[in-house]
């Protein structure tokens, strides 16, 4: 598998095998925790690192672990990582950490984390699996805060609210406020809010690659007919 | 000697979309006559906005998919869609809910969804329940019927309120809201008052509230009038209200002091505009007569439970979103037997 460039491995992880908005993987978190900006960025994070620091050990071990029970191995390996990321995050984020509640140890069940593991880093190096977890992790993160942006603007008519939680006390200036008169349709931020959101975030992806589909079935014939000519 | 040999169909069907829609439309009109007369020109005022509203969306959306936009509008579905949700409306909604409202049933439940025939729920009812949901306090701020009214607005102030927010000279909302006749009569039952206390109030009639029977009447009319064109069928209207009405007859039994007559349920509230205009919308509803009765009862049983023991004092939204989301499997255990075969559809 040497043809993989880190180039492609970028590309597929933010954009066209993200693991939002094209796997569909990970819906759980990505639909129950995005009501604000900072809670999606704050699982988007989390999510990140156990996406790396699984990657690069199912990557590390891929030629000790026998077929048969590589599954049960690689589940181990990432229940170790949520594990120390929920001790971390309940060490030192304590108030995010609340908020985002059985979401961090749900990462565990994030069918992408396994999904990566089993697809990409059973059978790839070392470095290329940590590229690889980085920019599915990114990817990620990038749609729950975009989905939580959307979500708390439309709902609340502020964006990163309790940004204090996670950057200090210096980052309370971060939020931006509408201001009390905005009046936000609450169905936002419930659970049917997460659904539509998704829904529109879907739609705009799929319309962005169909033109760019078309854009590049358009260039071609020209090209063709110049060389033709 | 040889006869001609036809094939069939045998008949043509002078129907159409269209036609259906006018039928429904036609219908609806006396029961909308009699709320601008009962609650004021805010309905109208709420009509006009959302049929434009809805005009101006199927336009975008038939444009941005570069179709003829003509034949679409002029199937009258949008307009039908738009007039169901400003009767269900409260009379003096910002302008904006309105069109809010009527943007997402046709942009999002409609035409996301494929347009007319493809929609899973009932677009009205979707944009009223992400009002009611989203905003409570203006969903539910309804004026009281004309022969209560102390304070009668003129076309003007209406708009006024309408468009600016501004309610003219010194009142304030509450003076110029009062709670609807399923709210008096939820108020009441959970202050421990009996249904016969409760019916002292001015507000409630013979049957539901004063204004509202009438208008419920009319309903009731209305959807005589589309039975009697084939504009639906029996199947929906007489299961939703036959659920209701067995549901509150067999608790009123039980206790006649807290559990209000059928008659009540079936004349208050969104009953009867649900049962014969909203719950047969032939797109979101199941296609098997046997569906439609399963269907339209548990539309009928689910606002009964909303009502009784919900969290909001009617239900005709609720409960149609949710048996939109059953009718597909409604349909798959009611497929009708094929003919020349044994057993259900199903084997």
């Amino acid at each position: 598998m040497s043809d993989i460039t880190y180039g492609k491995l970028i590309r597929d992880g933010f954009w066209n095998n993200n693991q939002a908005l094209v796997a569909l993987l990970g819906l759980c978190p990505l639909l129950a925790v995005t009501n604000t900006a900072i809670n999606g960025l704050g699982l988007g994070i989390a999510t990140t690192v156990v996406f790396v620091l699984s990657n690069i050990t199912v990557s590390l071990i891929r030629n000790i672990v026998r077929n048969e029970i590589r599954l049960p191995v690689f589940v181990l390996v990432i229940a170790s990582f949520v594990t120390a990321v929920e001790l971390s995050m309940n060490a030192w984020f304590f108030e995010l950490y609340k908020i985002l509640g059985i979401f961090i140890p749900l990462i565990v069940t994030n069918c992408a984390i396994i999904g990566r593991a089993e697809a990409f880093a059973s059978k790839n190096n070392v470095i290329k699996s940590t590229v690889d977890g980085l920019a599915m992790g990114i990817g990620f993160t990038l749609v729950l805060v975009a989905l939580g942006a959307a979500r708390e603007f439309v709902g609340m008519g502020t964006l990163f609210t309790q940004a204090h939680l996670m950057f200090g006390e210096a980052a309370r200036g971060l939020t931006f406020s509408m201001g009390e008169d905005f009046k936000g349709a609450l169905l936002a931020i419930l659970p049917p809010g997460a659904f539509i959101g998704l829904g529109l975030m879907l739609a705009l992806k799929n319309n962005v690659d169909h033109r760019a589909d078309e854009r590049a079935k358009l260039a071609t014939p020209e090209k063709e007919a110049e060389t033709a000519a | 000697m040889q006869f001609p040999t036809i094939t069939s169909p045998h008949t043509s069907r002078p129907n159409s979309v269209q036609k259906a829609m006018l039928w429904v439309i036609l219908a609806l009109i006396p029961g909308t006559l009699a709320m601008i007369w009962f609650f004021g020109w805010g309905i109208l005022i709420n009509m006009v906005l959302a049929i434009t509203t809805a005009i101006a969306c199927e336009a975008l959306v038939m444009k941005l998919r570069g179709r003829e936009i003509k034949p679409v509008i002029m199937d009258l579905s949008a307009i039908l869609t738009a007039m169901l949700f400003a009767v269900a409306v409260p009379p003096l909604l910002p302008w904006w809910l309105t069109v809010l409202g009527v943007a997402f049933a046709i942009l999002l439940v409609k035409q996301a969804y494929g347009g007319l025939g493809y929609n899973v729920f009932n677009p009205a009812m979707a944009a009223y329940v992400l009002l009611l949901i989203s905003y409570p306090v203006q969903m539910t701020s309804w004026l009281p019927p004309m022969m209560l009214n102390e304070n009668p607005m003129g076309l003007l102030q209406t708009l006024n309120v309408i468009f600016g927010g501004a309610l003219p000279g010194s009142l304030t909302w509450d003076a110029v809201t009062m709670a609807t006749p399923l709210d008096t009569m939820r108020t009441g039952l959970s202050l421990n008052q009996t249904v016969s206390e409760i019916s002292s109030n001015p507000i409630l009639g013979q049957f539901g509230g004063k204004g509202w029977e009438v208008v419920a009447g009319l309903y009731l009319l209305g959807g005589g009038f589309m039975l009697y064109k084939k504009a639906i069928s029996w199947h929906i209207p007489v299961s939703t209200l036959g659920g209701l009405a067995v549901m509150a007859l067999l608790f009123n039994i039980l206790d006649g002091d807290a559990y209000p007559l059928s008659s009540f349920h079936i004349f208050s509230g969104a009953a009867m505009l649900g049962a014969f205009f909203i719950a047969t919308d032939p797109v979101s509803a199941p296609g098997t007569r046997k569906g439609q009765i399963y269907y339209g009862a548990g539309i009928g049983i689910l606002v009964y439970i909303i009502r009784t023991w919900g969290g909001y004092p009617d239900a005709i939204a609720f409960s149609v979103l949710l048996m939109n989301m059953a009718a597909p499997t409604i349909e798959f255990f009611t497929r009708p037997r094929t003919f020349g075969h044994r057993g259900s559809g199903n084997d």
